[in-house]
């Protein structure tokens, strides 16, 4: 059991490494998606893999990564937005 | 056949890319994503070592709040896009500067697999001590954070106020005791002023139930800290709340309420249990807690307030 | 021994992971920043709700199944509102 968890694990992480190829080749906003697809991806690989391998309390890391991941886009976003100039939208 | 030696030579690769990605960018927005992204990858390493409150930390600090500090100072010191050529260090300077990284990553690389096998380690002693002082706690992390090492952490705290009037500071003259900047120009999109209305009171929600449950579970004060600013600094980047004036006097007592209430509890520890930073062993779990809830104040305040950045004379957008 | 309870969380499980090769097959795929965007948060979403889905039977206690429900409402809650604020970022970076 803890095997197959592993393996999608495994599977998950991989699709994340694949993204984050392609997303940070891209242009300066694409790259934000990047963040998006750590933050979900992430946090799915995480739950898996500790509970695979019985780290506690994992859940609590899982719940700040998901805040942490929206907080920094929103950082990000905002800087974009005062790059991109004052028209209103 | 286990599986886990492949995940983790696949995070390892993962994890070095990333860095490699890093400081291969040309420009500074991308190299600070890079920066996040390798935070919150280095949570995963943590929790692979078996250290949740380590990624907690990680993820917090090192992936969202540090990353929001170096953009938000980027920005400030309009480097984001580009250097101007004569600003970049000159060849020797940059070869000199690797050789030497170099020279450290396999120092730090040698040391480690020439390590005995079992590595030698303080952590049975410090578990040991910490079990007698810190009695109750089921978190033995907290309780060396917080009874064997608690000068340390006081001390912690107190460079962080430092480094907070040292980015208040930076300010002009005239400027002085007033607000930061606001985070961004009014009128932020809809979605962003939602986002934060509804993430905002369910992140303060979270981060005093890490900080609660850190006494016997992953968590803690530093980690639930963390969390807190983060909320703050969503509500003040949707412009829901302003940057406060920094001669609040409020904001003041804030800061220094988290080291002022440790040390004074260690001093007294020299009179009540015998030397300095000693709890009563009976008392030892509710005094540390007491004492952790005013350093989650401190860290709350003093983040944003590294974030926000020196007052600023403009008038209010 | 395999349960029912493990083969539920199996299948919820192989269908998460599915989903987030899903997605990430459309952010190959997909010709144009927005639609990736789409393909990245809609499936990659959808993957997490089922793992977590699957995680629940294997949670050591009610508050840790709550949690890891909480968890996937709030993932949903930040990609729905980022993906706005980012869509909104690439339209205005395209004009």
């Amino acid at each position: 059991m803890n095997e197959l968890l592993l393996a999608a694990a495994g599977l998950i992480l991989f699709t994340v490494a694949v993204g984050l190829a392609r997303v940070l080749r891209g242009s300066e906003v694409e790259r934000l998606m990047a963040v998006q697809l750590l933050g979900t991806g992430g946090i799915a690989a995480l739950l898996l893999i500790a509970n695979a391998t019985s780290v506690p309390g994992v859940e609590d890391v899982a719940l700040g990564l998901a805040l942490l991941a929206a907080f920094a886009t929103i950082a990000f976003v905002n800087l974009l937005d005062a790059d991109q100039g004052d028209a209103e939208a | 056949m286990s599986l886990l030696p492949y995940l983790d030579i696949g995070l390892a690769l993962l994890v070095v890319a990333v860095a490699v990605w890093t400081i291969a960018a040309r420009d500074l927005f991308t190299s600070v994503v890079g920066y996040v992204a390798y935070g919150l990858l280095l949570a995963f390493v943590w929790i692979r070592l078996y250290a949740p409150d380590v990624a907690l930390t990680e993820a917090a600090v090192g992936g969202g709040v540090t990353g929001v500090l170096l953009i938000t100072a980027g920005k400030r010191l309009g480097a984001l896009k580009n250097v101007a050529p004569e600003a970049q260090p000159g060849l020797a300077v940059r070869l000199l500067t690797g050789v030497l990284a170099a020279l450290v990553a396999g120092a730090l690389g040698a040391v480690i697999l020439m390590l005995p096998d079992p590595p030698p380690s303080l952590a049975p002693e410090a578990a040991a001590a910490a079990d007698g002082a810190g009695a109750g706690l089921g978190n033995p992390i907290t309780a060396v954070l917080m009874s064997y090492r608690s000068f340390d952490t006081m001390l912690e705290k107190m460079v962080l106020i430092l480094a907070v009037v040292g980015v208040w500071s930076v300010g002009t003259d005239k400027a002085w005791g007033g607000a930061p900047a606001p985070f961004r120009r009014p009128k932020p999109y809809a979605p962003m002023v939602f986002l934060a209305q509804m993430l905002a009171p369910v992140g303060v929600l979270i981060g005093i139930h890490i900080f609660w449950t850190g006494a016997n579970a992953p968590g803690g004060a530093f980690q639930g800290g963390a969390l807190l600013a983060a909320m703050w600094m969503v509500t003040m980047m949707a412009r829901l709340a302003e940057p406060p004036r920094i001669d609040t006097q409020r904001l003041r007592l804030a800061l220094v309420a988290g080291p002022a209430v440790f040390l004074i509890i260690g001093l007294a520890g020299k009179v009540v249990a015998g030397s300095f930073f000693a709890y009563p062993p009976a008392l030892a779990k509710p005094i540390i807690l007491f004492i952790e809830a005013f350093m989650l104040l401190s860290i709350a305040a003093a983040l944003p307030m590294l974030v926000a950045g020196p007052p600023s004379e403009r008038a209010d957008q | 021994m395999i349960t029912l309870l493990d083969l539920f969380s199996i299948a919820a499980i192989g269908a998460g992971a599915f989903f987030f090769l899903a997605g990430t097959v459309g952010l190959l795929r997909f010709p144009d920043a927005l639609t990736r965007m789409h393909a990245l948060a809609k499936a990659d979403n959808l993957g997490l709700g089922l793992v977590a889905l699957g995680l629940i039977p294997r949670a050591e206690s009610a508050l840790s199944a709550l949690k890891l429900i909480v968890i996937w409402a709030l993932v949903l809650l930040s990609a729905a509102s980022t993906t706005q604020l980012i869509g909104r970022a690439l339209r205005r970076g395209r004009k």
